[in-house]
């Protein structure tokens, strides 16, 4: 799984924390902040081996 | 002369012992009617081999007599753990070449690693195995006969833990056995393995089959029951199966481990062939079946409806692309503002967790108060995730706000939602 770009989303409508903006494998996809999802399994391992940052949401 | 009849009351008791009767003496027109009870038959006595065939007809069971532990091999309905067994359902595509790390038939992923062989990986349409349609076929591409040690290529499906319970692995002299059973086609002759791997406590076990020719075969490989480690029963993966196609040395070291053990690549996959070692070779798997007990039971099938529910559990899109382009019927949203629309999307089937959506931007088509106010140009946004439905936020027009109105997403290949192990 290669992930190129990740980014805090916040809720329009609550402005609260929703999901991960992300670039995986060259496609972009919303990953939700789940630790059973597989996408988002593997974007906080990479963050915990410091190979992968998550940008503030803007 | 010989004597003819003897009278019941000149027999001795015990006179006649087995060893004074020859062989073949008394027939059958010499017992009487019932003269043979129940308690004259020893423990033991009739054994398959005095029983002919088709000699126990339905009316001479009694009722109740066939108990729930006579039944133990055969198997009752769910017996399968693995979904799309039989590949029907393929929802991302029914091909792939140059196939990556990758689902591409529903539940079965294919992985590569430090390999320069390739593949294309399709749904294969079967006609010559009765009672099944389609296959998983790997077709390579790009041959490799010089494989790194840590080369490897293979097909994996994962099941849930709450899925394996049934296996009682872990649970000491209670676990139980596993068999696998498939069908397999494949040019390239030669040792095959399979594996499976205990994510939960980093065991595994492998197995190994033997094809002898390119027709179809089913093959069957019985894993050992498993003492130690007790799988979690939770909704994240457990029990890996793996068949092999291509591994180098590093896995292949050693003797076969066909007892659970600690996880480890040494004897993982010894003996299996290279497949990918002529790009004309071509290997085909349907009809896999995963069920506890020491030997293989007749595949259970199961309709279209119920893989396809199953699957989407894992994998679902909007519509898939070859059903009006993968775009969705009209849905209504409510605004708040003159910026943003809302709605929620059901997903057909509750996901086994909240998935990563996919979908296209600047895509969707929005209707207000009877106008076109984007013309399939509407921003949506995911705006909140969960395992039954999201939050989408249209953005893009201008808006009457605290109003309603109706959207479609124009882009192909649909939204796509994957909670896949």
């Amino acid at each position: 799984m290669i992930i190129t770009k990740a980014q805090y989303v916040n809720s329009i409508a609550s402005g609260e924390l929703s999901h991960i903006h992300a670039t995986i494998d060259d496609e972009k996809m919303d990953v939700p902040i789940d630790e059973n999802n597989r996408h988002y399994a593997e974007i906080k391992r990479q963050v915990d081996a410091g190979d992968l940052t998550i940008a503030e949401a803007d | 002369m010989p004597i003819s009849k003897i009278k019941q009351a000149s027999i001795d008791a015990s006179a006649l012992t087995g060893s004074n009767i020859t062989d073949g003496s008394i027939t059958a027109a010499d017992l009487a009617t019932d003269a043979v009870t129940t308690a004259k038959i020893a423990s033991g006595a009739v054994s398959d081999a005095k029983i002919a065939a088709d000699a126990v007809t339905t009316a001479k069971i009694a009722d109740g007599a066939i108990t729930l532990a006579k039944t133990t091999g055969i198997g009752g309905g769910g017996k399968n753990v693995i979904i799309n067994g039989e590949m029907m359902i393929s929802q991302r595509q029914t091909t792939s070449s140059n196939v990556g790390n990758q689902y591409v038939l529903d539940r079965f992923a294919v992985y590569k690693q430090n390999t320069s062989s390739t593949y294309t990986c399709s749904q294969n349409t079967v006609t010559d195995l009765p009672g099944f349609n389609h296959s998983l076929k790997m077709d390579c591409t790009t041959a490799d006969t010089s494989l790194a040690s840590n080369e490897q290529v293979y097909i994996v499906t994962k099941l849930e833990g709450r899925e394996c319970q049934r296996f009682a692995k872990g649970h000491g002299s209670d676990a139980l056995p596993i068999t696998l059973s498939f069908y397999v086609k494949t040019n390239k002759l030669g040792v095959y393995t399979v594996r499976i791997f205990d994510r939960d406590n980093s065991r595994n076990v492998s197995g190994s089959y033997t094809v002898a020719n390119a027709n179809w075969n089913r093959y069957t490989v019985t894993f050992p029951a498993d003492a130690l480690g007790k799988l979690d029963n939770d909704i994240n993966s457990s029990l890996e199966l793996f068949f092999h196609l291509v591994n180098g040395s590093d896995t292949t070291t050693g003797s076969l481990v066909t007892t659970w053990a600690g996880s480890a690549d040494a004897g993982s996959a010894t003996g299996q062939v290279n497949f990918a070692d002529n790009l004309s070779n071509d290997w085909e798997i349907t009809g896999i079946q995963l069920e506890t007990g020491s030997s293989a039971t007749p595949f259970e099938h199961r309709s279209y409806a119920e893989h396809l529910t199953a699957c989407r559990r894992y994998y679902e899109t909007s519509n898939p692309p070859q059903n009006y382009g993968g775009r969705i019927a009209y849905l209504s949203y409510t605004t708040y503002t003159t910026t943003s629309g809302y709605c929620t999307y059901f997903y057909d089937v509750e996901k086994r967790t909240s998935p990563t959506i996919t979908h296209g931007a600047n895509v969707w088509r929005i209707y207000q108060n009877g106008s076109l106010i984007a013309n399939a140009n509407g921003a949506g946004g995911t705006d909140g995730i969960s395992a039954r439905n999201f939050a989408l936020t249209l953005t893009g027009p201008t808006y009457t706000a605290h109003s309603g109105g109706m959207a479609d997403y124009r882009g192909d290949n649909g939204i796509k939602f994957d909670a896949e192990l």
